[in-house]
Parts: C-alpha cells; structure tokens; sequence
C-alpha cells in the first residue's frame, strides 16, 4: 500500500469519528459565536476610542472566532489520538506495515474539514450579521485557506500531546492553556490601544497576536501584506513544530509499544 | 437549627474542604480562572475605561466587581460538581443512610462553598489591590458588597445542588455551568448597560445579573445605586433555588 493510501485510509477514519461526535464539534461551532454575539455587543462602544481602526466592532471580533476554532482542534485532535492510544488501538495499528506520516497526516484530516466547515461558518454568520470583509471574495478564500492552516498547526500540537501525555483528561487539560494564550493577545483591543504596558508587552510576544491581526487584517483593513505574511509565518512554524515533535514522539510511542 | 443538624453540616463541609486541599487539580483551576479573567480583562481592556461617557471612576475596580461576582457564582457551580461526583460514586447515599438530617448535608455543601470561594476572594482582591484598584466605598458600602458575593454564592450552590441532586451524574455539569456563564454574560460585563450595544442591551435590562453588577460597582464606588433591587434579586433568587434544591433532595431520596 502507498504512502498516499495509507494517508487516505486514516484520513477517512479521522473524518468521519469527528463527523459522529457531535458533542466535540457542536462547541467548537457554537461557543465562537457566541462569544463573538456576546463581545461584539459588549465591546462596541470600544469603537470609539480614537484610533480604533473600524466602526463596527463586529468585524474586529469576528478574527476571534477563527482562533478559537483553532483551539479547538488542539483538544479534538488530541483527545481522539488519546483515545487510541488508551483503547490500544496505536498497539494494534504498530503492527501494520502502516507508517507513521501516514498516521499523523491522516489523524490531522479530521481537524483540517472541521475547520474548513467552521471558517465557512463563521463567513457566513459575520456576513449575516453585518459584517464586512474588506479583502473581497479573494480575501475571504484567504481568511478559509489560513483558519484551516491553523487549525491543522493546532491539531498537530494536540497531536504532540496526546503522543507525549498518552491521557485524554491530560489533553483537555491543555485547552485553558490555549485559551490564556488566546486571552493574553490583541484579541480584544488592537494592540497599540492596550492602556497597560505589561499586557501590552505580552501579546507582543504572544504568537496568537499575530495569527489574529492576520485574519483581522483580511475583514478589516484589505490586503495588509505584513500582517498576511506574519499571520501565515507563525501558523507555518505552529504546523511544522506541531509535526516534528509529533513525529519525533510518534517513533518513541510506536517503540514504547 | 439543632445541634445534630449542625453537626451532619459541619462533617459535610469539613470533608469537603479535606478534599479540596488535598486535591490541588479540584482546586488550583478555580482560584487560578478568576485571576486570569482579572488579568485579561482589567489589563487588556483598561482603555475601555477612557471611552466617552463611560461614567465609572476606576477600570479595574468595574472588573473587579465582575471577577467577584463571578468568582461567587463558579464557586456555588464547583460545589455542585462535588456533589454530583458524590452522589455519582455512591458516597452520598451512604451519607443520606448516616445523617438523621439531610438538610445537614444541603447546609454542609453551602458552608463549603462559602469558604472556598471566601479564598478564592481573598486572593483575587489582593491581587486587585496590587493592581491599583481603587475603592471609594466606606466599610458599610463593602460590607454591602460582601454580602451580595455570598448571597450569589449560595444562590449559585442551591442552583447547582438541584442539578446535582436530580441528575445524580458528572454529565449534568454542562447543565450546572453553561446557564450560569449565559447570565453572567448577557450583563453589562465590559461597559456600563448604556454603552451596551444590540441584543446584550435588550437583554441585560432584564437579567437579574444587571441588578447585581450595578449595585456592586455602586457600593465599591462609594456611590451606591440598585442596592434593593439587587437584594432583592439576590434574596428572591436564593429562595427559589433552595425551593429547587429541597425538591431535588426529595428526589434523591425517591430514587434511593
């Protein structure tokens, strides 16, 4: 059997456990937009702080969503890989000519379609909700293709947990770390309105800034080639971290077993 | 109360407590979320505080309040997962066959979340007070504010109690959270209810958690406003949630 095949088998098993657990995916689709209903009303006199680069603070929400999605992949794709692991089910498969991209990029499939599903969603629901995106149709294939880039990076790195950590409760455990990363970013302010200087600080060095005001640029600003390139920079080094540490425990797990 | 009942409420509470301190994963992410919604809050959004109209002296202090009120309610929440855990184990029956009181057992619960989240406030108000928060209430105004967190609290516990005690399972704690969080949220938790937009605005006019936050911002302010409404929902609250809780108990009891 090709590498290719392999990837295809795994994948559709991926998919499809991610498809038939709604009590996963139901969250991850409606706790984003209601937070982002929540915010966009609570936060709209935000809009006018001078500076503050748009009208309607809808659109500026609306980036958070897409992270969120993201940090969910982490606890889905990990949980899923921690279930295997727990039921035997990586014991069994190790003893197939399987190989281990294989399993790795299959297992990622199901995080890449549900974040392909919840990007469109949450074009959709924005647009009916008033929002704008100011990159045009083009911008928003962009807004689709970096949500599910990152989405992946993040399912890999639940990936690397699961593989490390071998315990489904460990990586659920993982999620309010992503979700203080997520908070401690220009998530809610851009970041030169951020009054103190320390919080300031942080989400300048919190890469989860970065993949925000990417996707923010796309629905606010156009085509902002700097924050487009940094947004698809960190989700990039996200994804290849999140694989190679993934892989690298891979082999130790599959020897282990 | 007589001496037995008090006694059945003190060995709930106790046993509870033991527990919490010997667990750290029971009690580290309750003290450590309210802090981290603290930080997140009062440090990334202060400048919020400098929109037009805004109206509350202090940023900080305004998500002080929230972060207090909150800080009550998960705290009646995380009991309630205690409770269910208890009852999902077994242990609760045994102790429904031991207590000749069972209202013991319900008042025991509410006096652990007490302390619990007395901690938790104690903490995050220190944390607060290094931050800069500043309180422009006299001691009546802060007993005032006090007294509200606790009566939350216990609301929240009798609330979380009648889920636990009807559901006797881990798989109702959705059902314990997820409300609480909506009503939490659909109050004016960044701005003030004028600067609110939309359907938050509409709808914190009639959430009861307006009430409670307005009141509370009040008293730290020094500048009390909805204090009697705010009781008023507090105490109307408590009373029907313990109705609920008490229904639950009996519920339990049905179901051996």
């Amino acid at each position: 059997m090709t590498l290719l095949q392999q990837v295809r088998w795994i994948a559709q098993r991926s998919v499809l456990r991610t498809i038939r657990q709604p009590a996963q995916i139901v969250p991850s689709l409606i706790f984003p937009l209601f937070l982002l209903a929540v915010n966009s009303a609570g936060l709209d006199a935000a809009t006018k702080l001078p500076g503050f680069p748009t009208s309607n603070y809808l659109n500026f929400a609306l980036a958070v969503c897409f992270l969120q999605a993201a940090l969910f992949a982490v606890s889905i794709a990990g949980t899923d890989l921690a279930d295997d692991i727990q039921t035997g089910f990586l014991n069994r498969l190790s003893l197939t000519p399987m190989r281990r991209a294989a399993l790795l990029l299959g297992h990622l499939a199901g995080v890449m379609v549900l974040g392909l599903i919840q990007a469109c969603l949450y074009i959709l629901v924005g647009i009916s909700a008033g929002a704008d995106i100011e990159a045009g149709v083009g911008g928003a294939l962009v807004l689709v293709v970096l949500s599910v880039l990152t989405c992946t990076g993040f399912g890999a790195i639940g990936v690397l947990a699961a593989l490390r950590m071998g315990s489904s409760e460990a990586v659920q455990g993982l999620f309010p770390v992503m979700f203080v990363l997520l908070f401690l970013s220009s998530m809610s302010l851009p970041r030169d309105l951020i009054a103190n200087d320390w919080f300031r600080t942080v989400a300048t060095w919190n890469p989860v800034s970065y993949l925000v005001e990417g996707v923010r640029s796309l629905i606010i600003t156009g085509w902002d080639g700097e924050a487009l390139a940094l947004g698809f920079l960190v989700s990039i080094v996200v994804l290849v971290l999140g694989i190679a540490g993934a892989s690298a425990s891979m082999r130790t797990r599959l020897v282990r077993t | 109360m007589n001496g037995r009942t008090a006694a059945v409420a003190f060995a709930v509470a106790e046993r509870h407590l033991r527990k919490l301190v010997s667990s750290p994963a029971l009690f580290i992410p309750p003290l450590v979320f309210p802090l981290f919604f603290f930080t997140a809050f009062a440090g990334g959004l202060s400048a919020v505080g400098d929109v037009p109209d805004f109206g509350y002296p202090d940023y900080t202090g305004f998500q002080y309040v929230f972060v207090l009120l909150q800080t009550a309610a998960f705290g009646g929440v995380f009991t309630g997962f205690s409770m269910a855990a208890d009852w999902s184990s077994g242990f609760a029956r045994r102790m429904m066959l031991a207590a000749p009181h069972r209202f013991g057992i319900a008042l025991g619960y509410v006096g652990a979340a007490l302390v619990r989240t007395v901690v938790i406030v104690a903490f995050v108000t220190v944390v607060a007070l290094i931050a800069g928060m500043q309180v422009g209430g006299n001691g009546i105004d802060l007993v005032g504010l006090y007294a509200l967190a606790a009566i939350v609290n216990v609301v929240a516990t009798l609330f979380a109690s009648g889920i636990a005690l009807r559901f006797r399972t881990m798989s109702a704690t959705p059902l314990m959270q997820i409300p609480v969080f909506l009503v939490l949220f659909m109050a004016p938790v960044y701005t003030p209810r004028h600067l609110l937009g939309g359907w938050v605005h509409s709808v914190a006019n009639w959430n009861p958690a307006t009430a409670l936050l307005e009141a509370g911002r009040g008293l730290l302010a020094g500048r009390p406003v909805s204090v009697a409404l705010a009781y008023g929902c507090a105490i109307g609250l408590a009373a029907l949630f313990g109705l609920f809780s008490l229904r639950g108990m009996r519920a339990a009891e049905r179901a051996g």
